[in-house]
């Protein structure tokens, strides 16, 4: 019993570490909100090809072709509906790693997402 | 100004490494006549009356393509009245056509109201019938489902198909769906097993003509026009004396002759594209008002039995 208190204690303590540490890493990042970013899509091309971001970002396409396009990762992690001219689509990517996508109207259209 | 465009071939009409040679763009068309699989061209305007004749065949029939319902960019403001000139055209045509190919893109968002605007018009069509296949813009966000249940319904897998008009072997092919990062246009396993039995009882001597949005032979990858397992599907039609491949999804017309095999591209009805490489991208072209019917039209097709020839006629819609 004691013992089960003790180590309710240290998980708790554990995670006020945490919170302080990760409210410490906002801080430093100079924003209390979640960091974001955008691509450009214009001439059948995305703008910036690769986009390197820190965990948490979230990353907007804008479409502004006069023809529609879509935003569809090569592992289907994430798929924009058909975006018409001037039409958004944003995701959230939380774990580093390297996200290439493209458009599934005009696959000659890629790009990459690199979160570290 | 001519409605036509001339193409001199220097007498023999074969460009065998090439193409582009009998590439229609400022604002006409061009009178292609197949013979024995290989490419004749003429100058209508030179072309005396009895010559015409001759290429009257016993089917005829129209391909259009490309009319993107729903569009409302300044490139065309009214796709609805440039498609309704190119119905306009068909329907002086002396002989009605059998019946028409669309090659896809109907729509321009593959929305059911814009589907429903398409059809409509396509009733006031003095033709037989109207043969489909799809293009990217009639299949996104469902893969296609509304255009199968739609333009499909008798067809196989994604919508693709086969029929038999006066001795000519049509086949409709699919190659907008399960598109690859980086790469072109796709047929896929099932459809080549399907087309590779499909024509596998066919004599020889059968005219074939095959029908899709993007080429099936690769004109411009940059672009991403071409179809990645296209020459695989050409593959099974080495043995035939004479096949004609009809695509649009360029929105300008091109031609070349390989071997047997004549490749022929559309005009758009809605707008025109750049020439591959004169632009960015492959975006809609913005040209002064009088020009734009210039660079939308129609194709024609005339197959005359026993001459083993298909008469390819490109159209603009001006004048």
């Amino acid at each position: 019993m004691k013992k089960q208190l003790m180590f309710r204690m240290a998980a708790l303590l554990l995670l006020l570490l945490g919170v302080v540490a990760f409210g410490t890493g906002n801080a430093r990042a100079g924003s209390q909100e979640s960091p974001a970013a955008q691509v450009k899509i214009d001439n059948f091309s995305f703008t910036p090809t690769t986009l390197t971001v820190a965990p948490g970002t979230t990353v907007t396409w804008t479409n502004s072709d006069d023809v529609p396009h879509t935003v569809v990762s090569d592992d289907k992690l994430f798929k924009s509906k058909v975006l018409d001219t001037d039409e958004k689509f944003s995701y959230t990517f939380t774990k580093p790693g390297t996200y290439p996508y493209f458009c599934s109207v005009h696959p000659k259209m890629t790009g990459s997402i690199v979160v570290r | 100004m001519s409605d036509y465009v001339i193409h001199d071939h220097n007498g023999d009409g074969i460009d065998r490494r090439g193409f582009l040679k009998c590439m229609a763009w400022a604002g006409t068309g061009a009178f292609c006549v197949l013979q024995g699989g290989i490419l004749k061209s003429f100058a209508l305007g030179q072309m005396d009356h009895a010559q015409a004749r001759s290429l009257k065949g016993e089917l005829s029939f129209v391909q259009i393509s490309d009319s993107h319902i729903g569009f409302n960019k300044p490139a065309n403001t009214d796709v609805i009245g440039t498609l309704q000139a190119a119905i306009g055209k068909i329907n002086a045509l002396p002989t009605p056509p059998e019946f028409v190919l669309h090659t896809g893109d109907l729509s321009h968002l593959s929305k059911p109201e814009e589907f429903d605007a398409l059809e409509q018009n396509l009733k006031s069509l003095k033709t037989g019938r109207v043969f489909y296949v799809p293009g990217e813009h009639d299949v996104l966000n469902d893969n296609g489902k509304q255009y199968l249940e739609r333009f499909g319904k008798d067809s196989l897998g994604d919508g693709w198909y086969s029929f038999d008009q006066k001795g000519v072997h049509f086949i409709g092919l699919v190659n907008v769906l399960n598109l690859k990062a980086g790469g072109l246009g796709n047929l896929g396993r099932e459809q080549l097993e399907w087309l590779e039995k499909d024509v596998k009882h066919l004599k020889s001597s059968t005219p074939i003509v095959v029908f899709a949005h993007i080429p099936l032979w690769v004109v411009y990858p940059d672009w991403g026009w071409g179809t990645d397992d296209g020459a695989q599907a050409l593959s099974y039609l080495k043995r035939f004396g004479s096949v004609t491949v009809l695509n649009g999804h360029i929105h300008q017309t091109m031609q070349k002759v390989e071997g047997n095999v004549t490749f022929h591209t559309a005009m758009s009805t809605a707008f025109p594209q750049p020439q591959p490489g004169t632009a960015p991208s492959p975006g809609p072209l913005k040209v002064p008002a009088e020009q734009l019917r210039s660079l939308l039209g129609v194709t024609g097709v005339n197959y005359v039995r026993g001459r083993h020839s298909l008469a390819i006629t490109d159209s603009s819609l001006a004048g």
